[in-house]
């Protein structure tokens, strides 16, 4: 393949990645924002989407588009319930101390983690998409009788893939009109804002606290189901999604959610981009460092608020 | 008896004890000891910095790691001999954690540990992506042959034995010795309140620099010494899995305790081994002991026996 088509498929793998990374960031964003948590079993929500998918989806039979629906409806259930079970009896135990809370949920990261290992198994499975055409893209180039149109080989993409991309856009969508169309987003946004003065007008700051901390968990799981049929399930899989998330939302801005957008569709593309090109691990290595220097050298110019 | 002769005593007699366990138990155990030990030191680097200046890291494992790799690529592909290649593991230790100080101090909290993480993230993956000469995930072993001390093979039990026993009790009597004399006292007041502590006139930064140091050189050390003791040097070491190690351990056996740092490495250290025979996922006893312990007793074993019954514990 020649350099533009590559790119181009380049891009459209990036796109894919950025997408649920939107996702997965945003709810790692809200529970900081929100709560003030430094949530560091994010990850494992994320993984436990991914499994519980798979747990709905294979015992199901006939057309995959039916077990695949049930997953994205329930997945981020299970794994919205189980995070208010965590926020219920540990976060609170704590009073939401930082530290306290920081050492918590890594404890929390091993026992899903480990149960997953457990109750999963080490494997890795895939769970089968409701759909996957593969579309062959066209590219162009200048030839003795102007523009030509030919589609390179192995430039090509799937349905499926696609679907991601607009998925994720809809769910983006549709986090920003609750956040800021509904009452419950009005609620979450006093909490953020100033927790005494909610507290002094009535909002529930305790219960809103567990909605938050659930539903930061099942945007993360719905990200996992929607990439699971790219993926495969494993109960490791929540280590990357993890320390992406952490890079996206420190750049963007804690707590933003515009910022925490802007920051997954830069770092999904380049992580995409950049790994085609060069190694992976390349790439995550400047990726962190770039985080390390940034919270050093930045902290404040962005994400606002000071951290501590 | 002063407070001061008490912690001689107990210290003196902590080695002692161990002294004596070391001649008496059955080989497999005295190598789990020797084991516990160098991740004890390992433990008291951490609590340094953890413990007594209150500053949470989560990136450890890069000063453990970076002592393991200059010991162990030193003697790996320099064919250093033991002492010389234990002194370059424990040099990269100290200049690794002297420019991680110089980073990560400018920021506090929670900015503090993710920017540890970080570092040590970006360190783990370099060790992975230089895998040509680490060996990345699989890693290297050290050649057997070459791991001895003037004729004194550390492949024996009761050698490696010893020399585990002689490199924790150095850095235990270090770090003890040093929270006695001021500069001790300055960290733990940086640790109560930082704040007032620079009011009283003293250099806040410089003091949490070389506390930063002087964790992240013990931790490199008991990795160098790992390294030449067990003759095996992998990525795992350098794995997010090993900063939070010291975290439990510390916490189970009491921050800012001499010797919390022993009780907690080698109550977990028996906790896995039960529990692997049990089940492969045995990481979930430590992600239930993390769990409990933030709920319950956040000053840990030696901490609550100090809180309840023996005040004057260093």
């Amino acid at each position: 393949m020649d350099f533009g088509p590559h790119l181009l498929l380049a891009i459209l793998e990036g796109a894919v990645g950025a997408a649920v990374l939107a996702l997965t960031a945003l709810g790692l964003s809200l529970v900081f924002g929100v709560m003030r948590v430094v949530n560091v079993a994010h990850g494992e929500f994320f993984m436990l989407g991914a499994v519980v998918a798979w747990f709905i989806a294979s015992p199901i039979a006939g057309h995959p588009a039916i077990g695949f629906v049930a997953a994205l409806a329930l997945a981020p259930l299970v794994a919205g319930a189980i995070a208010v079970v965590v926020d219920r009896f540990v976060l609170k135990e704590v009073e939401y101390d930082p530290e306290a809370t920081i050492v918590g949920t890594i404890g929390v990261l091993y026992i899903i983690q480990q149960s997953a290992l457990m109750i999963y198994g080490p494997e890795a499975r895939p769970v089968e998409p409701p759909f996957n055409h593969r579309i062959a893209l066209p590219w162009f180039e200048w030839g003795e009788t102007g523009l030509e149109f030919y589609y390179p080989w192995g430039l090509s993409t799937t349905s499926y893939k696609l679907f991601v991309i607009v998925a994720a856009i809809g769910i983006l969508l549709a986090f920003w009109v609750i956040m800021s169309r509904t009452r419950l987003g009005l609620i979450m946004r006093a909490t953020q804002l100033d927790r005494e003065t909610a507290l002094a007008f009535g909002i529930p700051v305790q219960r809103v606290y567990s909605i938050v901390f659930g539903f930061g968990a099942a945007l993360a799981a719905l990200a996992a189901v929607l990439i699971v049929p790219i993926q495969q399930a494993h109960y490791l899989m929540g280590h990357d999604p993890l320390l992406l998330s952490f890079i996206v939302v420190i750049i963007g801005g804690l707590g933003s959610v515009r910022g925490t957008v802007v920051a997954a569709l830069l770092i999904g593309m380049s992580d995409g981009i950049i790994s085609v090109f060069l190694s992976p691990t390349l790439s995550k290595i400047l990726a962190t460092l770039l985080v390390a220097l940034v919270l050093v050298f930045r902290p404040q110019g962005l994400y606002g608020k000071k951290m501590a | 008896m002063t407070v001061d002769t008490r912690s001689v005593l107990l210290h003196l007699g902590l080695i002692a004890l161990l002294i004596v366990l070391g001649l008496v138990l059955p080989t497999y155990h005295q190598g789990n000891l020797a084991r516990i030990l160098v991740l004890a030191t390992y433990a008291i680097g951490f609590n340094v910095l953890f413990g007594y200046t209150g500053l949470l890291s989560l990136g450890h494992a890069m000063f453990f790691a970076a002592g393991m790799y200059g010991c162990g690529l030193a003697m790996h592909l320099g064919g250093w001999p033991v002492l010389s290649a234990l002194g370059a593991g424990i040099i990269a230790a100290a200049v690794l954690s002297l420019i991680v100080a110089l980073l990560a101090l400018r920021t506090i909290g929670v900015a503090f540990m993710i920017v540890t993480l970080m570092f040590a993230q970006a360190f783990f993956l370099t060790a992975l992506y230089l895998g040509e000469w680490t060996g990345g995930d699989e890693g290297f072993v050290i050649a057997q042959a070459s791991r001895q001390i003037a004729g004194f093979a550390l492949t024996d039990p009761l050698t490696r034995f010893f020399a585990a026993l002689a490199v924790f009790s150095v850095a235990l009597l270090i770090t003890a010795r040093m929270m006695h004399l001021p500069f001790g006292r300055v960290l733990i007041g940086v640790r109560e309140n930082e704040e007032r502590t620079r009011m009283l006139g003293y250099d806040t930064f410089r003091h949490k620099l070389l506390a930063v140091i002087i964790s992240g050189t013990i931790s490199g050390g008991a990795g160098a010494a790992y390294a030449v003791l067990f003759g095996y040097v992998g990525a795992t070491f350098a794995s997010v899995q090993y900063s939070i190690f010291p975290l439990l351990w510390v916490l189970l056996g009491g921050m800012g305790t001499t010797i919390g740092p022993l009780i907690g490495v080698a109550f977990m250290f028996y906790l896995i081994d039960y529990a692997s025979g049990l089940t492969n996922a045995y990481l979930l006893i430590v992600g239930a002991a993390l769990v409990l312990l933030t709920l319950f007793a956040r000053a840990g074993i030696v901490g609550e026996i100090r809180k309840r019954w023996v005040p004057w514990l260093p």
